[in-house]
């Protein structure tokens, strides 16, 4: 399972990286978007992976890590996915007015010199 | 028993959210009753960042307000502290913030929308962070912060802004995704997110984990120094602070030091010269760094043609001579950059609002001239002997008994002396920094202290140099210039702004023995992680019987 996942962040960042450096905002944002799955997985594996186990103790199973899972990457996640979704709608309306006042999608609102 | 006072550590931080909050109710057209709130809860906002700052005065453990919103046991919720460096920060962003809001009511209040609400959500971010104790609170106030400065740099619109606001979230929406990744890393060596019990957790990693715990404190430090404009992370700071219209920019100027202050906060206390084989690492990338930075914007400010720009530049000088003084990890050499980064900070602010004057009085200048009137003598020869030994301008006329207009000369006034706190010349608070900071580097041998001393000069300098330059532009060959108009609700701010920086001169003592023993609590981390680790939550409230 590590092998997957560590596969799985590795490929999103990978590419993430790559479209973050494209001139097109529209592959920018989805470079952003990418990279921030990449480090949402990243941070639910640093509480160490385990499959089927819970997070809040249950009476009659000893609180131990053995039994349960951390928390706490969680809860971090779900607070990253929801200021990462923010952002990226934020980043996409101001990706939208420099395409309506520059009339193109290039980052810098023109081409460059060919 | 708590004490009312002992919400006042949290109070900087809901104060701006409640009113931002009623802001949004209420309708756009009420502005004049926003901007009133606005003024008072930025007001309070000050009053109360000045009380903690009174507060955390004493001695022992007096000095740390501590304060568990969810009273939560220490290591498992989240902590406010506030120290003399919290403190001293709050009581910066609240005086910024009090100039910039009072400049904008003249004005740029009036460009776009949801001024005011935004305004007070980026107080809230950075009072949040400079509060919190906790890395990944600290990461939620840094993104409230950032939301809002997205906003407030679009402010007013156009595509210059736009493009600017496109890089500058770009590569801030970066920059947060590597925080995350080094609080991920920490948290996975230390099982914890709480500052201080990072710090107590650090001596307890085995060995074969320090490599993976430099390689999250370095990421991590990446993202701070990203946002403190370290060099070569801070290509976007000059576009961005040039683009943003007057008010904004002057907010933007205590941006850069958060990631300053992020960098002091977490540095100091998680690798002081105790901590075993990790001591003082990275000591080597922040001095260095913090010096190419120092050349690039010193190396700026003379290449800029913008004023605006030319402010940006000399935000970056001031942040690499920030960390090339934290990096050397001395307190008294610290102390001194503390004392640096207050007066830089106001004085920034201050040539932000200035540029966009000076800029409105060029704008008055370049109007396009008056129609002709078919009175276009040829250029005669003057017949008439001008007096002997009177000075004369350009047009050979007697210079004597010219008015300068009250509003022309308020500029130059407040622009000689911004430019003299910017460049550290005497007698003002930005020489008695420098002098400081000149002194310290003298105790301490090396290339790397010999070399920032070399370059405190020459910065100094060259923004001598370059805003002499600019001065002489705007102020001396301005012949037959319209004088700009001024409200005094723009004039006000620039001169309580420059008034604080004279006062820092005049009590230099109090606050050079404030910032010396912020210093000293800054380079021995036991006495916060002390306080911090002893907090207690208080006993759940028994729930009455009804008689």
């Amino acid at each position: 399972m590590e092998v997957i996942i560590a596969l799985a962040i590795g490929v999103m960042a990978g590419a993430g990286v790559w479209l973050l450096l494209r001139p097109r905002t529209f592959q920018v944002l989805i470079g952003l978007s990418l990279l921030s799955y990449a480090i949402n997985l990243f941070i639910f594996s640093v509480g160490s992976l385990s499959v089927n186990e819970e997070p809040i103790v249950r009476p009659g199973l000893a609180p131990t890590l053995a039994d349960y899972t951390d928390p706490l990457p969680q809860s971090l996640v779900l607070t990253a996915i929801v200021i990462g979704f923010a952002t990226t709608a934020l980043f996409l309306v101001v990706l939208l007015a420099l395409r309506g006042l520059s009339g193109g999608d290039h980052v810098d609102g023109r081409e460059g010199q060919p | 028993m708590m004490q009312w006072s002992d919400h006042l550590v949290v109070g900087p931080v809901l104060l701006p959210l409640a009113t931002a909050a009623l802001m949004l109710l209420l309708s756009e057209g009420r502005r004049s009753f926003k901007a009133l709130l606005n003024v008072l809860s930025t007001t309070l906002g000050l009053a109360m960042a000045v009380a903690l700052l009174l507060r955390v005065q004493a001695d022992g453990p007096a000095a740390f307000g501590i304060y568990l919103p969810g009273n939560w046991a220490v290591p498992y919720g989240i902590v406010l502290v506030a120290d003399r460096l919290s403190a001293l920060m709050a009581v910066l962003t609240g005086s910024v913030a009090l100039a910039a809001l009072l400049f904008a009511l003249a004005r740029w209040q009036r460009a776009g929308v949801y001024f005011h609400a935004l305004f007070q959500l980026q107080l809230m971010g950075l009072y949040g962070a400079f509060l919190t104790a906790d890395l990944f609170n600290l990461f939620v106030f840094f993104e409230v912060l950032l939301a809002a400065s997205y906003g407030l740099l679009l402010h007013g619109g156009g595509l210059e802004r736009v493009r600017a606001g496109l890089h500058y979230i770009a590569i801030n929406l970066v920059a947060s995704l590597l925080f995350l990744i080094g609080v991920a890393v920490l948290y996975g060596v230390t099982g914890t997110l709480n500052m201080a019990d990072i710090a107590h957790k650090l001596t307890l990693v085995p060995v074969s984990d320090r490599g993976l715990l430099h390689a999250g404190a370095a990421i991590l430090a990446i993202a701070f120094l990203a946002k403190a404009a370290l060099w070569p992370l801070n290509f976007w700071l000059p576009p961005a602070y040039a683009a943003a219209s007057a008010p904004a920019a002057a907010v933007f100027a205590i941006l850069t030091k958060v990631g300053v202050y992020a960098v002091l906060r977490l540095w100091t206390l998680c690798f002081p010269a105790e901590a075993g084989i990790s001591a003082g690492f990275g000591d080597r990338v922040l001095v260095w760094g913090g010096i190419a930075t120092l050349a690039y914007g010193a190396i700026g400010m003379m290449a800029s043609q913008q004023l605006a720009r030319l402010a940006g530049y000399s935000v970056i000088a001031s942040s690499g001579t920030l960390i090339a003084a934290i990096g050397f990890d001395a307190p008294t050499l610290s102390a001194a950059a503390l004392y640096y980064l207050a007066s830089s900070t106001l004085a920034a602010c201050a040539l932000f609002l200035l540029v966009e004057l000076l800029e409105r009085s060029r704008e008055v200048e370049m109007a396009p001239p008056e129609l002709d009137d078919g009175n276009d003598r040829l250029p005669a020869f003057i017949d008439t002997e001008p007096p002997a030994h009177v000075n004369l301008d350009e047009d050979e006329v007697v210079l004597i008994g010219r008015v300068i207009p009250a509003a022309l000369a308020f500029l130059g006034v407040a622009f000689a002396l911004c430019a003299m706190v910017v460049s550290g010349l005497p007698p003002l608070a930005g020489f008695v920094a420098k002098l400081g900071m000149l002194s310290a580097l003298l105790e301490r041998p090396g290339p790397a202290a010999w070399t920032l001393f070399t370059l405190l000069l020459v910065s100094g300098l060259a923004a001598t140099t370059a805003l002499l330059r600019v001065g002489v532009r705007h102020f001396w060959t301005a012949q037959d210039r319209v004088a700009p108009r001024l409200r005094v609700a723009e004039t006000l701010p620039i001169a309580g702004l420059l008034a604080a920086t004279v006062a820092l001169v005049l009590q230099a003592d109090a606050v050079l023995a404030y910032t010396r023993a912020t210093a000293d609590a800054l380079h021995d981390p036991a006495r916060y992680m002390q306080a911090v680790m002893s907090a207690r939550p208080l006993p759940q409230p028994t729930l009455g019987v009804m008689p």
